[in-house]
């Protein structure tokens, strides 16, 4: 089957198992433009795999993967390394690089990937750590900064080219409600006034309101239901129910 | 386990790491702009290492004098103490030593390094980031020991020759001045291809080709780490491991092109 045309992220029937355990089975889901669709599921679902998939850090055992109508797995290396410079990924951890400074993390993908005059690329990093309320940690080190902040860093590193396409892995994970919910509210201005297009992995119910247009369930690597966040989390399915009566919220 | 597992794995291993080189060759244009970086490792393996360099090498020319000198001291020859401490350290000691000190301390630190990077997903932050890896990573470091190696092995001749004098005058009765006549001698028979001492720059030839040899299994091995902590002590031991027993073969193969005919 070939990929939605509107969509810009496009899976159809992806099948990935690890080992024994099939993780994904059959999975299919659309992303149209401008839109967040959150993800949710009990953990070691796929959830993280599915975004990996899309960025091409995994290539499914079958079906498509596409984004803007392309199919990931036929990408050469190069077409690959074009697409990603139009994405951004905001991982788990931050994954930060650790003997970078905060600022030199977020000049990292500018200094390596365009011709950019240094001053250029001092005042754009700049204007993302303002961006993300964090404006004087140019020179500290990730090992210096808290966790909440290293996530503010990691966001501020993938949306330094301005992408058209974002993909969060549990941006609230390991931070405090406080915290939390000032990624949500920037997370949501974000989208409000760039209007890219998102992929969300979360688990916590205020965020996903907050931020995501709709909302996937996940179970045993199939979309079980697909409603916006009202009607999800009104939703009388007794599987999701029984999920969010554990909800950390 | 079938029996030509062994052979396969040595294959994979030596194909990743010829593949890795080919990648930093065709790189090499980018050097320049990795001047800092290249300075950074530097300091950090050859600097840093120095010390380990000195000692080490001190006590080496000083067994070598020793165990020679009581032999030669036999027949009566052991004015030729500091022709073969000289010999010893300039062609086979000082690069070897000096290498086995890297691939223990920068070959197993840039194991370490780049494989923590590659199981807390820093390196699947620069693929997605579209950053070159080997150009950001194993460039500097493949330059840096290629740099860092020759310069202490420089240092490791030097001392060890001295400590072989030391020994010489203290416990062989050979002057000071006859040890380093000899040993200064011994090293003056010039070579054909370059305009200098031949073991000096046979031995320089070494270290330089072990200082490329470990960084490139040192960054190999960081590079295919996976699997938390535990992946990445597996990789710092097997790059270690890989390291000494890559110069000891290499080391065969030079000596032999060098020296044969």
């Amino acid at each position: 089957m070939t990929p939605a045309a509107e969509s810009v992220i496009s899976l159809r029937d992806v099948v990935k198992s690890f080992g024994r355990q099939r993780v994904l089975d059959g999975l299919s889901l659309d992303v149209p433009r401008g839109k967040c669709l959150a993800i949710m599921g009990p953990s070691g679902t796929g959830k993280s795999v599915i975004l990996r998939h899309v960025i091409g850090l995994m290539r499914a055992d079958s079906g498509v993967v596409a984004v803007e109508g392309r199919d990931i797995a036929k990408l050469s290396r190069q077409e690959l390394s074009e697409l990603r410079k139009r994405m951004g990924f905001l991982f788990q951890e931050a994954a930060l690089i650790n003997w970078l400074s905060v600022g030199d993390n977020v000049a990292l993908p500018l200094r390596e990937n365009t011709t950019l005059k240094e001053s250029e690329i001092k005042e754009r990093v700049q204007a993302k750590l303002e961006l993300v309320r964090i404006p004087d940690t140019w020179e500290k080190m990730p090992a210096q900064i808290s966790g909440g902040m290293k996530k503010r860093v990691g966001l501020a590193r993938a949306l330094i080219t301005d992408p058209e396409i974002v993909l969060y892995d549990e941006p609230n994970a390991g931070l405090d409600p406080e915290i939390s919910q000032s990624i949500n509210d920037l997370l949501r201005e974000l989208h409000e006034g760039l209007r890219v297009t998102a992929l969300l992995v979360e688990h916590r119910v205020r965020c996903i309101r907050t931020v995501a247009d709709e909302v996937l369930f996940l179970e045993k690597g199939r979309v079980l239901i697909q409603l916006p966040p009202r009607e999800f989390f009104a939703s009388d399915n007794p599987r999701l129910v029984q999920f969010l009566g554990t909800d950390p919220d | 386990m079938n029996i030509l597992t062994p052979v396969m794995t040595l294959a994979e291993g030596l194909g990743r790491q010829i593949e890795l080189f080919g990648a930093v060759l065709v790189r090499m244009h980018h050097v320049p702009a990795r001047a800092r970086l290249i300075a950074e490792h530097v300091y950090q393996s050859a600097f840093k290492t120095a010390h380990v360099v000195l000692v080490v090498g001190l006590f080496i020319g000083m067994i070598v004098a020793l165990q020679t000198g009581i032999e030669l001291a036999r027949i009566g020859q052991q004015d030729q103490i500091g022709t073969i401490v000289a010999l010893s350290m300039a062609r086979e000691m000082g690069p070897f030593i000096t290498a086995t000190i890297l691939a223990a301390t920068a070959g197993s630190s840039m194991a370490a390094e780049i494989g923590t990077m590659s199981v807390s997903d820093e390196l699947a932050a620069l693929e997605v980031l579209s950053v070159d890896r080997v150009k950001l990573l194993v460039l500097p470091r493949v330059v840096a020991l290629a740099i860092a190696a020759p310069l202490l092995t420089v240092l490791c001749d030097t001392i060890g020759i001295v400590g072989g004098g030391f020994v010489a005058q203290s416990q062989l009765n050979v002057s000071y001045q006859l040890y380093m006549d000899s040993a200064i001698e011994a090293l003056r028979d010039p070579g054909r291809i370059f305009p200098l001492p031949k073991d000096v720059y046979g031995g320089l030839l070494k270290a330089f080709v072990f200082g490329i040899i470990i960084a490139l299994i040192g960054c190999t091995a960081g590079l295919r780490a996976q699997g938390g902590a535990l992946g990445v002590g597996n990789a710092t031991r097997s790059a270690v491991r890989d390291s000494i027993i890559a110069i000891i073969i290499t080391n065969y193969f030079i000596t032999w092109a060098l020296y044969q005919s």
